[in-house]
Formats: structure tokens, sequence, C-alpha cells
């Protein structure tokens, strides 16, 4: 199975790094040359340096051979566009798309795509934390 | 007419100019996301200028995206933030009418992708202005219809042309273009099957995109 990773941040290195584990064929994106090392010196998978939004290496990173595309990069509108060519160009049946923020996720959810909101995920997580907090009565204060 | 105008750069801020100048009688709000730049329009424009993030849903609304506006022009510096401000728009307000700013004309796929289709790119037009006054190209394109699927082009017919010494209605044009006109020493006459072509004739034809090659070949190369 072949994975196309567009974003080659701390999120989308590791998403990366963990599909390789996993067996997958996996070519990583992105438009500084740095990224590379985040993927580690035993990196075997693809690495395309150049920008998401550029057709010609989306085709050079074997977009049209991608069982999985997942668009991580730190813009929220690049990544909306990119997820857009991946499906309605390339046709791609699994893209999936990180948007952090929430209203403009539930947007394009509306639209067809697959949106992962982190930001919508520690709002929740952090919900959770705080409510499942031990809260002793407080005594009362004495003057 | 109401128009919301997303980056308050050069175009943006000219553009809302423009609008507002006496007589129009149109309403525009302008949206401008850098705080320094905010501030200079804000002395020119007051009240009509907004601070924030155009695609961020919450700044639109502000701006009254939900009225809706007439038209809605993203000009902002950023191609994917103008995709996204007219898919906003459009989609999620039922704004009719969305005009967009194209920087990088490589990205203008992306736009007719996503059936952006009132777009302007300086850099096309600019090209499209210099291949008209230097006509180092065989087949210079003068005006896209995109609505239509159709364009408007330009040859020059020179001697050794396949067509020079033809009638109108001898040539094998492509299926899904015709010629519009001949020019010839200044003076242009409508293009009907009688007419010859003569070397430096000035052509215009209208065709379907993608025609161009086989045009080529039957008006320009054997």
């Amino acid at each position: 199975m072949r994975a196309l990773v567009i974003g080659c941040g701390r999120v989308g290195s590791n998403v990366a790094i963990q599909l390789a584990d996993e067996g997958w064929e996996v070519t990583a994106v992105d438009e500084k040359e740095e990224a590379l090392t985040r993927l580690g010196e035993n990196w075997r998978g693809g690495f395309v340096l150049g920008h998401g939004m550029d057709v010609d290496v989306l085709r050079e990173a074997g977009i049209e051979d991608a069982d999985a595309v997942i668009v991580a990069t730190d813009g929220d509108n690049t990544n909306i566009v990119i997820a857009q060519v991946a499906m309605k160009r390339f046709d791609n049946q699994c893209v999936v798309v990180r948007i952090l923020d929430p209203a403009r996720a539930d947007f394009y959810t509306e639209l067809g795509l697959r949106t992962i909101s982190p930001t919508k995920t520690a709002i929740h997580d952090l919900l959770e934390a705080a409510r499942a907090c031990e809260i002793k009565p407080r005594e009362p204060v004495t003057s | 007419m109401y128009v919301l105008i997303a980056g308050g750069g050069k175009i943006g801020a000219n553009l809302a100019r423009s609008l507002l100048r006496d007589g129009h009688g149109h309403e525009v709000t302008l949206i401008e996301q850098r705080r320094d730049r905010y501030e200079q329009l804000e002395h020119e424009f007051e009240h009509q200028v907004q601070l924030g993030d155009a695609t961020e849903i919450h700044v639109l609304e502000r701006a009254g995206i939900a009225r809706p506006p007439d038209v809605v022009v993203a000009v902002t510096g950023d191609d994917e933030d103008n995709i996204v401000i007219c898919q906003l728009a459009r989609e999620k307000y039922g704004v009719v009418k969305v005009v967009a700013r194209v920087n990088d004309p490589r990205n203008q796929t992306h736009f007719d992708l996503l059936g952006i289709s009132a777009t302007v790119s300086a850099t096309v037009s600019i090209m499209a202005l210099i291949e008209h006054e230097v006509p180092e190209h065989d087949l210079i394109h003068l005006l896209e219809l995109r609505k239509e699927n159709l364009e408007i082009v330009e040859v020059q017919i020179d001697k050794n042309a396949p067509a020079a010494g033809k009638r109108v209605e001898k040539l094998k044009l492509p299926n899904g273009s015709r010629l519009i006109s001949i020019t010839r020493n200044g003076r242009s006459e409508i293009a009907i099957g009688s007419t010859e072509l003569q070397p430096g004739d000035q052509v215009l034809a209208i065709l379907q995109p993608g025609k161009e090659d086989e045009l080529r070949r039957v008006l320009l190369k054997s």
C-alpha cells in the first residue's frame, strides 16, 4: 500500500514514520529540505522537495498511484486546496486533511473532505481532563 | 450594490476606492489581516475596513457575509486563501458572484478545478499584452471566454504558411474552431467562405481550448 504524506513537520513526519513501520510504502513531501531530517537516518521511504500545491511535485511524489494521501502542512488553506486537488483532480479515494480551525473543518467536512481538527481534539481532551479532576471540597475560609 | 473585498493591498484598496467614488452609491467592506496596513486603511476608509483573516468564518460574518453581499472579491496575496474565501462565500453563504485574484499562474488550474471561474491574473494579462505587442509567438491568446469554454486567438499568416493563397472554405479547420476576421493593411473584414488569405494577414479565430495545435497546423505550418 502506498501513502503520500504532504507536509513533513512534527505531525506529518511521525505519520510517515509510523505508516512506514506498518509496512506502507511512504513518500513525504515538504518545501524545506530540513524536513527530511525529521524522518530520521533510517528513512527508507521517498522524499520530494517542493510545494504541495505544485501539481508536478504531487505527480513526482506518486499521487496517481497513492492509496492514501495525508495532508498536514502548517497552513489550513494550503491543506484544503491540496486535499481537494487530490480528490477531484487525481480522483484519490482516501484523502485525510488536517485543518486546525474547527469552523473551517466543519465546513469542509460538509463539502465531503475527511478532516481532522487537532484544535477540536485538544478542546475535547482538555475539557475531559478538567471534568475528570477529583475536586476536594474547599475548607470554609475563616477570617 | 454591496461588495465585500478580502485583502487590502494595492488591488483591494484601489477597488474599494473606485467603488466608493461619488455617484456609484456602492457599499463596501474591506477586510485586511495585517495590523499596520489596516491602520493606514482605517484613516481613509474608517468603519468600512475591518481587521482580520478573511478565511475565518467569524471575520467574514462580522463583515456581513450572511446578508449576503452581491459580490465577494478575494484579492489577497495567497491563492489558497483566495480559493477558500470564494468557496466559503459561494457554498456556505450563497454568494452568487465571486471574483478571485490568481497570484501564481500555476495555480490557475486549482481555481478552475474548484469552479471559481471569474479569476484575474496580472501575470497572465501582462503576458497577453506583451505577446500582442511583440508577436514572437505564432498564435496569440487574446481573450478567454471561460464560461463559454472558448477562446479568441490571433495568428499572422506568413509567406510559407499552408493557408496563404487559400480561400477560407478550402481550409480544413479543426472541429470547434472558426475564423472571425481578417486584417490586411489596417483594414478588417469578417471572414467568410470566399475570403482568400494572403501573406501578412492577421486572422482572428475562435476555438475551443485544446484545438490550438490543430489550428496552427492548418494555418501556419505544413
